[in-house]
């Protein structure tokens, strides 16, 4: 089921001297999707972005967008626009010349370009502020701003470099749904960088997992979730244990880690109340520590403290192999 | 609150002592002595306006002040050619800090030595048998040697150009260097060419230092008569020469009144270029 709108990344690879950053990954990115790339800092998920972008000079490979190799154009004539993770608007223009930049590039008259710069305004609700500077905006606004001016130039392919990372956790949740909404209302490709998991678990209809130059694992969000290859994507998507057993390395979910009367022994090493779970650390024969999610509810029927031995149990079939 | 308003006028005043007394003070005086009386030998307090209306009664007066001006222009345009030039080159084609800073200390090797011997130092390049015409003879260029190189308005403008460049280069590098390099790739991301981002992000964004940088290079050159004095063979006056003159012949009224007139005039075209950009955020 391809679609012509499809980027796709062919052994793409991008080296700083003798660094590789990016090492021949491939990857399809459906038309119309919203794809988190997740990764720690320096696993080359921004180069990754910057090289669709064309910010960034592709080392070998190809991106392949609209049917043709965009590898080596000028970042304005591959049908992607770029969301500067620090929003990058112009200090010296107003909200609306900053939306009507690339038209006033493009050499289009002032009438028609505060024109459609004032459309895209509204769809992302800040008309009434299209003559504030940059500076006299809140964090939210400013981005705001910047989807605007990223929009106009009608790409197929949104690139967003973290773009809720200078926001406040409570201005965060908010955009996202609006980043979701908006996404869903255009019907173009998202591709958005992220350290967070909750922030790629909340937004993604596909997750890339990146890590140390190459994707370690890609897919829908809940299977990343449930089903992690890797116990670097185990650990990293959080909510997991990775276990050294006899028969191999398992991940199993933290919330599936159930307090029982029989059950692997274990001693309480730490306990964190997160509200309506309290998590607890138990460390189990072989020095492991095992995180169990344990209900609010359940935990405060029968309080454990520091040092307490419990027995703590999973359902075997819940347990998910990892590979290496 | 009134005690805090005490602490700090107390800090404040000390500064303030400075400011009053080796600034507002001798202009204050200056001006007082521009309305004094003068002959031959000695001049006295008084309060008339001779020395005002022989500034502006004479054609020389005004020729200088004009040629002054013009001095002051060409030296403004050429260093900020020269300067933008090269605070640009320095802040976006040079890749790596240390380039940079290396790069920025060599522009300010002219402020190595003093300023009369960088200006004596031209003359056995400039001067009639220097190294220019002798070169230019010898490769057949020229069969006489070229009288306007030295002791010329070219040469004057020369020498302020070398002064006074780094004045130019200082305040706009560092204005450049806190453009934020995102916005560039943001401008190369909506389509703008080499020449459209320079035109449309860098320049505005640079017109805080460009200015302070034309203050600079206006203020020194206008006050200059030093190096005019040097590199015209003392064959061009500026109104610096016109006030060191006055002051030789112990004409300290009319110095003082071409000094107010001057120092007005400086005051002016700043005020006006302040107009134009704002560079309180930058300071």
């Amino acid at each position: 089921m391809r679609s012509a709108n499809d980027l796709e990344l062919v052994a793409v690879s991008k080296s700083y001297g003798t660094a590789l950053a990016v090492d021949r990954v491939s990857h399809l990115f459906r038309a119309g999707s919203y794809v988190c790339l997740l990764g720690p800092s320096g696993c080359g998920k921004s180069s990754t972005l910057r090289m669709i972008a064309g910010h960034e000079s592709v080392t070998e490979g190809a991106i392949i967008l609209g049917g043709k190799d965009v590898a080596h154009l000028p970042p304005a004539q591959r049908g992607t626009a770029m969301m500067f993770q620090s929003y990058a608007l112009f200090p010296h223009l107003n909200v609306r010349d900053n939306v009507a930049f690339s038209l006033k590039m493009k050499g289009i008259g002032k009438a028609e370009r505060h024109a459609q710069a004032d459309k895209l305004l509204e769809l992302v609700g800040m008309t009434s502020f299209a003559d504030r500077l940059p500076a006299q905006l809140s964090g939210g606004q400013q981005q705001r701003a910047a989807l605007a001016r990223a929009l106009i130039t009608k790409p197929q392919v949104l690139l967003l470099d973290e773009p809720l990372s200078a926001l406040d956790p409570f201005l965060r949740i908010h955009m996202r749904t609006e980043l979701k909404k908006l996404q869903r209302e255009l019907g173009i490709t998202f591709i958005h960088v992220t350290h967070g998991q909750d922030e790629a678990l909340a937004l993604a209809d596909e997750i890339v997992v990146m890590n140390n130059a190459v994707i370690e694992q890609s897919g829908p969000a809940r299977e990343v979730f449930n089903a992690p290859k890797t116990a670097f994507v185990a650990r990293f998507i959080g909510g997991h244990n990775v276990l050294s057993l006899p028969e191999g390395r398992f991940a199993v979910r933290a919330d599936e880690v159930r307090l029982v009367v029989h059950g692997t022994p274990a001693i309480v090493t730490a306990i964190e109340y997160q509200g309506a779970h309290v998590a607890m650390t138990g460390r189990i024969a072989g020095d492991q520590d095992v995180l169990a999610l344990i209900p609010e509810s359940v935990f405060f029927a029968d309080p454990k403290t520091l040092g307490d031995t419990v027995t703590l149990a999973w359902d075997e079939t819940r347990a998910h192999r990892l590979q290496g | 609150m009134r005690r805090a308003n005490l602490n700090s006028w107390l800090l404040a005043a000390p500064l303030t002592g400075v400011l009053v007394m080796f600034l507002i003070l001798p202009i204050l005086l200056i001006v007082a002595v521009s309305f004094w009386t003068a002959d031959a030998f000695t001049f006295r307090p008084d309060f008339q306006f001779d020395n005002y209306r022989y500034l502006f009664g004479s054609a020389v007066a005004w020729k200088v002040f004009g040629l002054t001006f013009m001095m002051a222009g060409i030296v403004w345009a050429v260093t900020l050619v020269i300067g933008f030039t090269i605070a640009f080159f320095l802040a976006f084609h040079v890749r790596t800090q240390k380039w940079q800073m290396a790069l920025f200390l060599l522009t300010t090797i002219p402020f190595w030595t003093s300023n009369i011997i960088r200006m004596i130092s031209w003359i056995p390049l400039l001067g009639k048998n220097g190294l220019v015409n002798q070169t230019l003879m010898g490769a057949g260029i020229i069969d006489e040697p070229l009288q306007w190189l030295l002791y010329s308005s070219f040469s004057v403008c020369l020498a302020f150009v070398h002064l006074y460049t780094l004045f130019m280069v200082v305040p706009i590098f560092n204005t450049m260097m806190r453009i934020d390099k995102s916005l560039i790739e943001a401008a190369r991301d909506g389509g703008a060419s080499g020449f459209q981002i320079l035109t449309n992000v860098i320049i505005p964004l640079s017109k805080p230092g460009i200015m302070i940088g034309s203050i600079f290079v206006i203020a020194l050159v206008m006050s200059d008569f030093v190096t005019t004095r040097f590199m015209s063979g003392s064959q061009l006056a500026n109104v610096g020469r016109l006030i060191s003159n006055d002051i030789g012949l112990l004409q300290y009224p009319s110095a003082a009144a071409t000094a107010v007139v001057l120092l007005i005039s400086v005051l002016l075209t700043i005020g006006a270029m302040l107009r134009l950009v704002d560079i309180r955020k930058e300071l």
